[in-house]
């Protein structure tokens, strides 16, 4: 059957591009060409974006490493939440305040990362082919073994324990005098004195930047090849003289402790620090960006972190306002749930490449 | 060649392990919860007649080799729709609980064909697909009951509407259908109410998985469960045979949620169901069951030990700790962590045993034992 050269072209870019991915992009180009029919000012929608983009960009970069090794979508990422939580409670119970406070954080939630990961990549190791499920419940389960921890162990400082009692940390507490906007107030543009509302956290964004370059130099080096060839066919890589499960391990970790930079990035932007059940949330979101960007379950770029944290963050905050203005229904949370969740499993019916 | 097994104390250790920790938690935190035993047993009996209905409803796929149903929230998804429609229609009583079930039937198949049909597509990840069509359905369920039913589905009452004209309030009412199943048979020796309704209908269920067991259907399941690629050869129709597995566990699971929920009289309209799968599993998995083999008997221990221990846990954690929140906290952490343990265990089973039958292949090679 013969077929026009342009037939074969757009095929093979609708092929590149993921249905998916073309369809939730369209339908935010709907949403932003109808924004302003709707009253809501474009600058603001943009500027909504890009912020969100800022918090949650890091949490999706945390899926790389462990789709590169073929541990598959990290379901585990609250085992690196809790790591940030400990390193950002910790830092500001040591009395750090400001930027110094985010630093610190940084510092003591990675050796809680590299022991977490440490742990979780061995066992991991024990059940290849099985990840996905076990790394659930992993989380599920520290997470709630955690949610006994956060009342038990001893904090001390008063703007973040339990206000009456003293004992136990609070379900939520504000970042004001801590690393509330550290990285976002740094370069920061904002056009409200010109009277348009345009915020843009240069800081945050440069901070992903280069985190994601360091991600993607790391995927070019010796290790980073290795990893690939791990995750792509396992037997070979195991042929070729690769410690396989060292690499495995490796990749846990680095997702881990990018989880726990992640969270302490996500609570800058946000504010707030959100303890206990928490934790749960921040999985899906991650899992169904890095999906949208045209991930599948063993293959994943940068490009598709930044893709897709942009487009589920649009349709995250575009939603809500355009089409809570059009028909004066608030569905826009259902429809998240819905088109989120859809492509996490979308993307397990799909067949994989190469051998597990 | 059948060698009689011979009482290994390890082996036995190592497979009920999780049965065995839970009674010596539930023997610890018992006296530090002061309970009367009257009390203890009364809770445990109404627990058992409500929530065992529901835990069956895992079986069949267990046996069809397709792990632990975490999709069976889809059915009790069903369920709940069924329940508002008759709540709304004002049918109460046993005729509101029948109708609700043979409401429930049609949605729950449908459902369950899609969910089999994906599975089928994810062969080897049945799990964790099930588990996020738990939330891709839950967001479905929701576009349905907030938005749909009122303005596009009739619903006739106003007071089971939202007072926004559309949608369904947070919390649907079951008064006039509370109990109704309990209460109907309920002798009360020693102060126990033994709800003799509930076990009948748990009773034929059980006769029907054991009947089911022995049909053509039942063990082609099994063959399936056993291997796929067998079975196949065997000309058994493989999808299918693993679509009505889910479609069976599925319309089971949505006629427990009623039967659970007439015994509470009310459910959260939006919430009531995200717990019933992970209870449920973990439940079944303390009596236990792992995700490649379990029985009516696994339910049954299930459900007594995972209740006291819910019963006693957060009691428990008043007496040591003096806080309320840690013994709620800790049966939470007990209930994933269970299933983490079982899910952990059933891995490494099914790794160490592929391994070995390369090593017996290789070992039957070196020896000329197998022809090219």
């Amino acid at each position: 059957m013969e077929q026009p050269a342009y037939a074969i072209g757009l095929q093979y870019w609708l092929k590149k591009m993921g249905y998916p991915r073309l369809i939730i992009g369209g339908f935010l180009l709907v949403l932003f060409i109808m924004a302003p029919l709707t009253g809501s000012d474009l600058t603001t929608q943009f500027t909504n974006v890009v912020n969100r983009f800022s918090w949650n960009a890091v949490l999706v970069l945390a899926m790389v490493p462990m789709i590169h090794s073929g541990c598959g979508l990290n379901f585990g990422i609250p085992l690196g939440v809790l790591a940030g939580l400990l390193g950002g409670t910790l830092a500001i119970e040591m009395g750090f305040t400001g930027p110094m406070s985010f630093v610190m954080a940084i510092v003591v939630s990675t050796p809680f990362a590299i022991l977490f990961g440490g742990g979780y990549g061995a066992l991991l190791n024990k059940i290849k082919g099985g990840e996905m499920m076990v790394a659930t419940y992993v989380g599920l389960s520290s997470v709630s073994f955690m949610c006994i921890m956060w009342l038990v162990i001893p904090y001390k400082h008063p703007s973040i324990v339990m206000a009456y009692t003293g004992v136990g940390l609070r379900n939520m507490f504000a970042l004001d005098s801590f690393y509330a906007g550290v990285l976002a107030d740094f370069l920061k543009i904002d056009l409200n004195p010109l009277g348009i509302n345009l915020v843009i956290p240069t800081g945050s964004i440069l901070f992903f930047a280069l985190l994601a370059f360091l991600m993607w130099a790391f995927l070019h080096t010796k290790t980073g090849t290795a990893m690939t060839a791990v995750g792509s066919n396992p037997t070979f890589a195991k042929a070729s003289g690769i410690n396989v499960d060292r690499i495995r391990m490796l990749s846990v970790i680095l997702s881990t402790w990018l989880g726990a930079v992640g969270v302490l990035v996500y609570q800058q932007g946000f504010g707030f620090v959100q303890l206990y059940t928490a934790p749960m949330n921040m999985t899906m979101p991650a899992v169904a960006a890095v999906l949208i960007g045209g991930a599948s379950v063993n293959k994943a770029s940068i490009s598709n972190v930044v893709i897709g944290t942009i487009l589920f963050q649009g349709l995250v905050t575009m939603t809500p306002t355009v089409i809570t203005a059009l028909i004066h229904t608030d569905v826009s949370e259902v429809i998240r749930i819905i088109v989120s969740n859809g492509m996490v499993v979308y993307a397990l019916t799909r067949k994989t490449e190469g051998a597990k | 060649m059948k060698m009689k097994k011979s009482f290994n104390g390890f082996d036995f250790l190592q497979n009920n392990l999780v049965p065995l920790m839970f009674i010596i938690i539930c023997v610890i935190c018992y006296p530090l919860a002061d309970l009367s035993p009257g009390h203890l047993l009364n809770e445990i009996v109404n627990r058992m007649g409500r929530n065992i209905f529901l835990i069956l409803s895992l079986l069949i796929p267990i046996m069809a080799g397709m792990g632990l149903n975490f999709g069976m929230t889809l059915g009790a998804m069903a369920g709940q729709i069924a329940l508002i429609f008759v709540t709304d229609w004002q049918i109460w009583g046993i005729p509101g609980v029948v109708l609700a079930m043979l409401l429930s039937i049609p949605l729950s198949v449908l459902l369950g064909l899609m969910c089999g049909k994906l599975m089928n597509m994810a062969k080897g990840r049945e799990m964790i697909l099930g588990y996020m069509m738990n939330y891709f359905v839950g967001g479905l369920y929701q576009l349905v009951v907030l938005f749909l039913m009122g303005s596009v589905i009739p619903i006739i009452h106003a007071s089971v509407r939202l007072p926004r004209g559309f949608g369904i309030r947070t919390t649907v009412n079951l008064t006039s259908m509370r109990q109704c199943l309990d209460n109907l048979i309920a002798p009360r020796p020693y102060g126990v109410k033994i709800p003799v309704l509930n076990f009948i209908i748990i009773a034929v269920l059980c006769l029907f998985i054991i009947w089911f067991r022995r049909t053509k259907l039942g063990q082609d399941m099994r063959a399936v469960g056993q291997d796929m690629e067998v079975a196949r050869a065997a000309g058994i129709n493989v999808d299918r045979t693993r679509i009505i597995s889910i479609i069976i566990s599925t319309v089971f699971a949505g006629f427990g949620q009623i039967i659970y929920l007439q015994n509470l009289g009310n459910f959260a309209t939006y919430t009531a169901h995200t717990q019933t799968g992970m209870f449920c599993i973990a439940a079944l998995l303390v009596g236990g069951a792992s995700v490649e083999k379990a029985s009516i008997g696994n339910v049954f221990l299930g459900v007594i030990l995972f209740h006291t221990m819910f019963i006693v846990a957060p009691r428990a954690g008043i007496a040591i700790t003096g806080d309320a929140m840690i013994g709620e906290y800790f049966r939470v952490f007990v209930s994933y962590g269970v299933i983490t343990l079982a899910l952990v265990m059933y891995e490494i089973k099914k790794r160490r045993a592929k391994s070995q039958g390369g090593a017996l292949l290789a070992q039957a090679q070196k020896e000329g034992g197998v022809q090219a």
